[in-house]
């Protein structure tokens, strides 16, 4: 198991190396080196200028750049950003990588168990009235104009209806002279609900020997309700809750948006995983077995549609990053996609490799974490 | 897929090689033309039974309408623009043509109907300067609501949607078109060859398809299109030779692997045929079938792509679905939502409708090719 992540490791370390050969080459070949932006830049004084000329290896030959620009990377050192001069990017990335992070992973894991959920249940009702509702819709959503998409939403939810917030991270009027940094609370917030998240896979790990079913996920819903109610107190308590309250309210429709073209991705998946399945022999065992049906569909078909569904997600995560990029903008969400597209709106060229790469290493990730968890889903792998 | 003879061998447009055998010219003009008339037959016959097998799928039918639709829409747009439209190219060109809707509306210090009437303030902003309250004055309306004119409206630039949405169709299928063509054509031979040589070539070429996988697609076409001034052609070649190197091809070696097994490829390869000779005569036939269902799965993502980037205003392109709502939302109409709707929905709905028509046909399409599906 750990040699298998060690492999995996290695070969992301050298796949990012290349995505950022690719990077590099990709700036070196447009129109006017980095230099010139330099030069015809009047914010930058000429001695920073010549400092930072030193930094990135300029006056080097290309081998020289090359190797200065993949070092710089593993350094977190992505130069200068143009327009918030003299502020480093990896500063300006760094506080805008929890949120991309958040956004990304509730969007995601959100669509997953929903999608999950609901292509079981549409897949073992098949031919209902259900199923064709669900298809239809699944279909219309997986095709929707994503940015069209998010403008309705925004238009309906927050314009007309006026539930959530016209986009943004905070309300400023809520934050005039708080006491503590939006990034502060926002982490306390990631802290809380990192925890919860862990106490809830702790408890589904402990309770999954349960044979009754049925005792099993009301144990199980207690637990979590449970959960629910010490952290709603902690934030009860905290003189935070107020800005945590503003934060939480402005990130409900983001997520939820991005999720809902996820998750009409995923039940469609899941539904024809899961057909599949149900055409397998040992389908046929169980049932002539005389176990009761729901165990049949979530033990012995679910469990198995489930790894198809799960390597989808590596060929899923581009669009989930793409999505994101285009949510953060719609919703003026201040992540690191919006910082990449303001940036290459302005030719802020530091800020918008820096963003580029960051995004890569997150999708780098992302594929080596459910390749983790695809070894401890199939026994196969696990146990060879 | 055996049962097709008509993809198996060449296809009937090709010439066989020169006759210099010594044999009668005319026997063999006459021949050609029998093979020729069998091959079409078969063709025929085949197209039929795929067909019917085609249209048993509701689905299909209702995507090959909707893009019938679009089609109409795409041709008629240079026929009216030659007829119709002809003496009035500068308010119904869909880039530079420009008609303020006139109304008349009257000044007042107090508005209580927005619709005929405005204050002073607003109508100095107008022009009107020397306009004082109890004047009619005419204020040039952009964007105006549906018209007789203008059957669904102008933009916020004064031009006219209808004549946009028509032109947005002709790029989208120029867009979906190259980019699938491209696509379909580089993935069946880069399957092809990668399974039928094997060895180091499949794994480099294996490899290099699982890195463009990984790539987070959008984020670097943002970054390239800011860089280079990417146009219409030039981004369906980019999305072209991304899709046909990247995941297509992994999927159509899959299928190519499972032909080269087959006992005809042995034949040929017995009977002295080159390599070049079998993967383009003896796989890539029995593979385009499932390429041309991935070249409807491609025209999709392309057109959603291209609109993506439309919207952020990154592309070199005159006009496009992407490009309306990109006017309507930077100039400020994102939420205004019913009272402009023309703005925001026909646009938004037609790349929706087109993404979902070929999403439609290749699924249908998907039951008839696909081994694993096909009714037999």
């Amino acid at each position: 198991m750990l040699k298998f992540i060690g492999r995996r490791l290695l070969q992301m370390a050298f796949l990012f190396v290349l995505f950022l050969t690719i990077l590099f080459f990709l700036l070196q070949a447009q129109p006017g080196d980095i230099s010139s932006q330099f030069v015809g830049n009047p914010e930058i004084p000429p001695e920073a200028k010549e400092i930072l000329r030193e930094r990135l290896g300029l006056n080097e030959s290309l081998w020289g750049q090359y190797t200065t620009f993949i070092i710089n990377f593993f350094k977190l050192d992505f130069g200068v950003s143009f327009t918030e001069y003299p502020r480093e990017v990896s500063d300006i990335l760094l506080s805008r990588l929890p949120r991309t992070v958040v956004l990304f992973l509730t969007a995601t894991l959100l669509a997953y168990w929903m999608g999950f959920a609901t292509g079981k249940l549409v897949a073992w009702r098949r031919n209902t009235k259900l199923e064709h509702v669900v298809t239809v819709t699944g279909i219309f959503l997986y095709t929707v104009f994503y940015p069209w998409f998010a403008i309705m939403m925004l238009w309906i939810f927050a314009a007309n209806l006026g539930w959530f917030p016209v986009g943004k991270f905070i309300t400023p009027s809520v934050w005039n002279n708080a006491p503590f940094e939006a990034n502060q609370v926002f982490n306390r917030m990631i802290v809380v609900a990192v925890l919860f998240a862990l106490f809830v896979g702790v408890v589904w790990y402990l309770t999954r020997r349960i044979g009754d079913l049925d005792r099993r996920k009301w144990l199980r819903r207690g637990i979590a309700a449970g959960g629910l109610v010490v952290v709603a107190f902690y934030w009860m308590g905290s003189d935070m809750r107020t800005y945590a309250a503003d934060i939480a309210h402005h990130t409900v429709l983001p997520v939820v948006t991005l999720a809902l073209v996820f998750f009409a991705q995923i039940t469609l998946l899941t539904r024809s995983s899961m057909l599949e399945t149900l055409r397998e022999d040992y389908i046929l065992t169980a049932r002539a077995k005389g176990i009761p049906e729901r165990v049949v569909r979530d033990r012995h078909a679910a469990r198995n549609a489930l790894l198809p569904v799960t390597t989808s997600f590596v060929l899923a995560l581009a669009a989930v990053i793409g999505g994101g990029i285009v949510t953060e903008s719609i919703f003026s969400w201040p992540g690191i996609g919006l910082a990449l597209l303001n940036a290459v709106l302005v030719e802020d060229i530091p800020l918008a490799i820096g963003g580029l790469a960051l995004i890569g290493l997150l999708s780098l990730v992302g594929h080596l974490i459910v390749d983790i968890l695809y070894t401890f889903l199939d026994p196969r792998i696990r146990y060879s | 897929m055996a049962d097709q003879p008509s993809n198996v061998d060449s296809p009937p447009s090709e010439q066989p090689e020169s006759p210099d055998i010594g044999i009668v010219v005319e026997d063999i003009e006459l021949t050609r033309g029998q093979i020729i008339r069998t091959r079409l037959k078969l063709a025929w016959r085949s197209f039929r039974k795929n067909w019917s097998l085609f249209a048993e799928n509701k689905i299909g039918i209702v995507g090959l309408g909707i893009i019938a639709i679009f089609g109409l829409m795409a041709i008629a747009h240079p026929i009216l623009m030659a007829t119709v439209w002809s003496d009035k190219k500068d308010i119904y060109d869909p880039v530079i043509g420009t008609d303020a809707v006139i109304v008349e509306k009257v000044v007042v210090v107090e508005v209580t109907d927005p619709e005929t009437q405005l204050t002073l303030q607003e109508a100095q902003l107008e022009g009107e300067l020397f306009a004082s309250p109890g004047d009619i004055v005419e204020i040039p309306l952009a964007p105006a609501p549906p018209s007789r004119d203008h059957l669904l409206g102008t933009d916020p630039l004064g031009r006219d949607i209808l004549s946009q949405l028509m032109f947005g169709a002709r790029a989208a299928f120029t867009l979906g078109i190259v980019a699938a063509l491209v696509t379909t054509v580089l993935a069946t031979l880069v399957g092809s060859v990668a399974a039928y040589h094997g060895g180091l070539v499949d794994t480099w070429l294996m490899r290099q398809a699982d890195l463009i996988l990984l790539m987070p697609l959008l984020p670097l076409l943002i970054v390239v299109a800011a860089f280079y001034q990417v146009g219409l052609i030039g981004l369906a070649l980019i999305l072209g030779i991304l899709g046909g190197l990247g995941g297509t091809a992994i999927i159509l070696k899959s299928q190519a692997l499972a032909v080269k097994v087959k006992p005809f490829i042995d034949a040929a390869r017995v009977a002295g045929g080159s390599s070049r000779h079998i993967i383009l005569r003896h796989v890539v036939p029995n593979v385009l079938p499932l390429s041309f269902l991935y070249m409807m799965f491609e025209v999709t993502a392309a057109i959603l792509t291209e609109a993506t980037l439309s919207f952020f205003g990154l592309l070199d392109i005159e006009m496009s679905w992407g490009i309306m709502i990109n006017t309507a939302h930077t100039q400020g109409y994102t939420l205004s939502g019913l009272g402009t709707w023309w703005l925001l929905l026909p646009a938004g709905l037609a790349v929706t409708f087109m993404g979902f028509a070929f999403f439609l046909v290749g699924r249908a399409a998907d039951e008839v090719v696909n081994p694993r599906l096909r009714a037999r």
